[in-house]
C-alpha cells in the first residue's frame, strides 16, 4: 500500500498535469492554441505514480521516450511547465524551441527524447538508446502504437538482450475512436510474456502500479495499464460524459486535503498560463 | 600496392570499432563472407552488433544508438532494403538536430549491386534519402574517397548515407575528372558505378571525334558544382548528361536541373529505366552501360 506522504506527492503531480491540461483545453477552445493538441487528461495518474516511484523511491533518472499525449509524462518527470506553455504557444524558447508543438516535446534536463510523429517509433529508438548506453530506460506508448509491426519486432530484441527497460502501455482502449477489440484479439502483456519478458495487465490505480516496482529496470518489463482518455484524440472536446475520471475519484477520496492541494495547484498553473499569455 | 576499396572499408570499420570506440549494426554481419569482405572479424563484444530480421525496427534501434553518441555505422546489405530500413533514420535521425538540437549522427553503408538480383536487391537507392533535409549523401568509388567521407562523418554530426557499390570493391585506383580540353562536345556527370563506364565511353567516342569530358560526382548532397565543371559545361557544344545507378526519376534529374539552371545548357539524365527489374537477364533493369551511354550521346550530338 501507498503511505500518506507518497499518496499526496502522487496527487500533487497528477493535479499539476490535470490543471495544465485544463488550461490547454480552454485555450484551444478559445483558438489561442491553433495546432493539433493531444491531451493526456484522464491518464495522468500513470505518469504521476511512476515518476514518484522511479525518481523518489528507486532514485533512478531513466532515459524517457514517449510520443503524442505526453504532456503528463513531461510534467510528472520534472519538465518545466513554463517551457511547455511556451512550446504550445510556438515560442522559440519553448521546450522544443517552438518546433515540437504538442506531440514532439523533449527535455534534455529530464533525459526525455523527442518523438518524430510516427506512432510507436519511440519503442525501437528507446531500445537502441538503452542498448547503446546500458542506462535504465522507460518507454511510454499507447495500445494502438503497440500494434505497429516495428514495435513488436523491437520488443523481441529488447527481451533477447535482457535490457533494463520498463515499457508502459497507456491502454485507453482507443485508436482515435476505434476500440481495441475491433483491432485485435490479443493482449500486450501476454505478447510480452511470449517474448519471455515480464508482462502485466493492470489499472491506473496507484496502489496497483506500485506493487510492480520490484520489477523495474532489472530485466525488460511491460505494464499494460488500463486507463481512460478524458478528451478527444486530438483537440478540445469530449467523446462522452460517462468516462471514469481517476483524478476526480482520487480527489474525492482525499477529502478536504485533496481539495486544498487541487485549488492551490490550479491557481499556480492558471497564473503561469496568464503570465505567458500576457507576454503574447 | 594500393589498397582496394574493399580493404579500405574493412580497415575503416576496424578503426571505427577499435580506435574510435564506435559501433557497427546490421543483419548477418558475421555470416560467411563478412559483407563482401568489408568487415573485420569482430563480434558484439567489439561493437559489431547483430540485429534481428526486423528491418523497420532495426533502423530505429540504430537511431537510438545515434542519440547516445555511439556514431553507429549501419550496414544495409542491399540498397533496396532501405525501403524498410530507412524510415526512422530519415524521419527521426535526420530531423533530430533541427527539431530538438540533439544530433543523431549515423553512417549508413548502403551497398549497391545488380545483375540477376531482381526487383528489390538491385541497384542503388540513394534517391530515397535525397529528399529529406538533414542528410549528407556520398557515393565513394575509390579508397581515398571512402576515407575522406568517413573522416568528414567523424568531424560532423549529421546523418551520412554512403552509397557503395560492390563492383567498386576491387578498385584500387583514384578516378579523376577529365576536363583538360578547351572545348568539349558534351560533359558526363557520373555517379556511383557509372563512373567506371564513363571512362570507357570517353575512349570509344573520342575515336569517333566526339569530345567527352568527365566530372566525377562523389557528393550527391549537398551537391556543389565545381567551377571547373561549370566552365567546361558552359563551353561545351551540347551540354551535359548525368549518369546514375539509381532510378532515373530521382537524384540524377535533380542534379541535371541544378546544372541546367547554373549553366543554361541542356542536361539530360540517365539511370535505371522507369520499370521493375526481373531476375532473368532478359527482364533485368541495369544501370546505363557503355553501349547505352554512347548511343544516347551520339543521338544528342547528331540531332543538333
Amino acid at each position: 500500500m501507498i503511505n500518506k506522504k507518497l499518496k499526496i506527492n502522487i496527487f500533487k503531480r497528477a493535479s499539476l498535469c490535470r490543471h495544465f491540461e485544463e488550461n490547454v483545453y480552454k485555450y484551444v477552445q478559445k483558438k489561442i492554441i491553433k495546432f493539433p493538441i493531444y491531451l493526456s487528461a484522464g491518464q495522468e495518474f500513470i505518469h504521476a505514480t511512476l515518476s514518484e516511484i522511479i525518481r523518489n523511491i528507486l532514485k533512478i533518472k531513466p532515459l524517457i521516450f514517449a510520443q503524442h499525449r505526453c504532456h503528463s509524462t513531461y510534467l510528472s518527470f520534472g519538465g518545466s511547465a513554463e517551457d511547455l506553455i511556451k512550446e504550445l504557444l510556438g515560442k522559440k524558447d519553448g521546450c522544443a524551441y517552438g518546433m515540437g508543438g504538442s506531440a514532439s516535446i523533449h527535455s534534455p534536463k529530464i533525459k526525455m527524447y523527442g518523438h518524430d510523429g510516427h506512432m510507436g517509433t519511440q519503442v525501437p529508438v528507446g531500445i537502441g538508446a538503452c542498448f547503446a548506453s546500458k542506462k535504465p530506460t522507460i518507454i511510454f506508448f499507447g495500445d494502438a502504437a503497440a500494434e505497429e509491426d516495428y514495435v513488436i519486432g523491437a520488443l523481441g530484441w529488447a527481451s533477447t538482450k535482457k535490457l533494463p527497460i520498463l515499457f508502459i502501455i497507456e491502454d485507453n482502449n482507443l485508436s482515435i475512436l476505434t476500440k481495441k477489440k475491433i483491432r485485435r484479439n490479443w493482449d500486450m502483456h501476454m505478447l510480452a510474456r511470449s517474448f519471455k519478458m515480464n508482462g502485466f495487465n493492470i489499472s491506473d490505480n496507484p496502489n496497483e502500479i506500485i506493487k510492480y516496482k520490484t520489477y523495474f529496470f532489472k530485466r525488460p518489463t511491460l505494464l499494460n495499464i488500463n486507463t481512460n482518455r478524458l478528451y478527444w484524440h486530438s483537440g478540445a472536446g469530449k467523446d462522452s460524459d460517462k468516462i471514469f475520471d481517476r483524478y476526480k475519484f482520487e480527489l474525492k477520496k482525499m477529502g478536504i486535503e485533496g481539495k486544498n492541494i487541487d485549488l492551490k495547484i490550479k491557481n499556480k498553473i492558471d497564473a503561469l498560463w496568464k503570465k505567458q499569455l500576457g507576454k503574447q | 600496392m594500393e589498397k582496394t576499396v574493399r580493404e579500405t572499408i574493412k580497415e575503416t570499420i576496424r578503426i571505427h570499432l577499435k580506435r574510435n570506440k564506435g559501433q557497427v549494426y546490421g543483419q548477418c554481419l558475421t555470416a560467411v563472407g563478412w559483407v563482401g569482405g568489408t568487415l573485420p572479424k569482430l563480434y558484439e563484444k567489439d561493437g559489431m552488433i547483430e540485429l534481428p530480421m526486423a528491418d523497420v525496427s532495426n533502423g530505429g534501434i540504430v537511431v537510438g544508438a545515434g542519440l547516445m553518441k555511439k556514431r553507429p555505422i549501419y550496414v544495409i546489405r542491399y540498397q533496396g532494403f532501405n525501403w524498410y530500413n530507412c524510415p526512422m533514420i530519415i524521419n527521426y535521425a535526420c530531423k533530430s538536430k533541427e527539431l530538438w538540437k540533439i544530433p543523431c549522427p549515423i553512417f549508413v553503408r548502403g551497398i549497391g549491386m545488380e545483375g540477376g538480383v531482381g526487383p528489390v536487391a538491385g541497384s542503388s537507392h540513394h534517391s530515397l534519402y535525397y529528399r529529406m533535409p538533414g542528410v549528407k549523401i556520398a557515393s565513394p568509388m575509390t579508397p581515398r574517397e571512402y576515407i575522406s567521407v568517413y573522416k568528414q562523418f567523424m568531424k560532423n554530426d549529421d546523418v551520412y548515407y554512403v552509397s557503395e557499390h560492390r563492383k567498386s570493391y576491387d578498385n584500387s585506383s583514384e578516378l579523376k575528372d577529365s576536363l583538360n580540353h578547351k572545348k568539349f562536345d558534351i560533359i558526363i556527370f557520373a555517379i556511383s558505378i557509372t563512373r567506371f563506364e564513363s571512362f570507357k565511353v570517353k575512349e570509344i567516342l573520342n575515336k569517333k571525334k566526339i569530345k567527352v569530358g568527365i566530372a566525377n560526382i562523389v557528393w550527391l548532397k549537398p551537391f556543389k558544382i565545381k567551377k571547373k565543371w561549370l566552365d567546361a559545361l558552359k563551353k561545351s557544344r551540347f551540354g551535359g548528361i548525368v549518369l546514375d545507378d539509381d532510378y532515373v526519376n530521382g537524384v540524377s534529374k535533380s542534379i541535371a536541373n541544378d546544372l541546367n539552371l547554373k549553366s543554361g545548357k541542356t542536361i539530360c539524365a540517365m539511370g535505371l529505366r522507369d520499370k521493375t527489374a526481373g531476375f532473368h537477364k532478359t527482364v533485368d533493369n541495369l544501370p546505363p552501360d557503355v553501349k547505352r551511354i554512347c548511343k544516347q550521346i551520339e543521338t544528342i550530338v547528331n540531332k543538333k
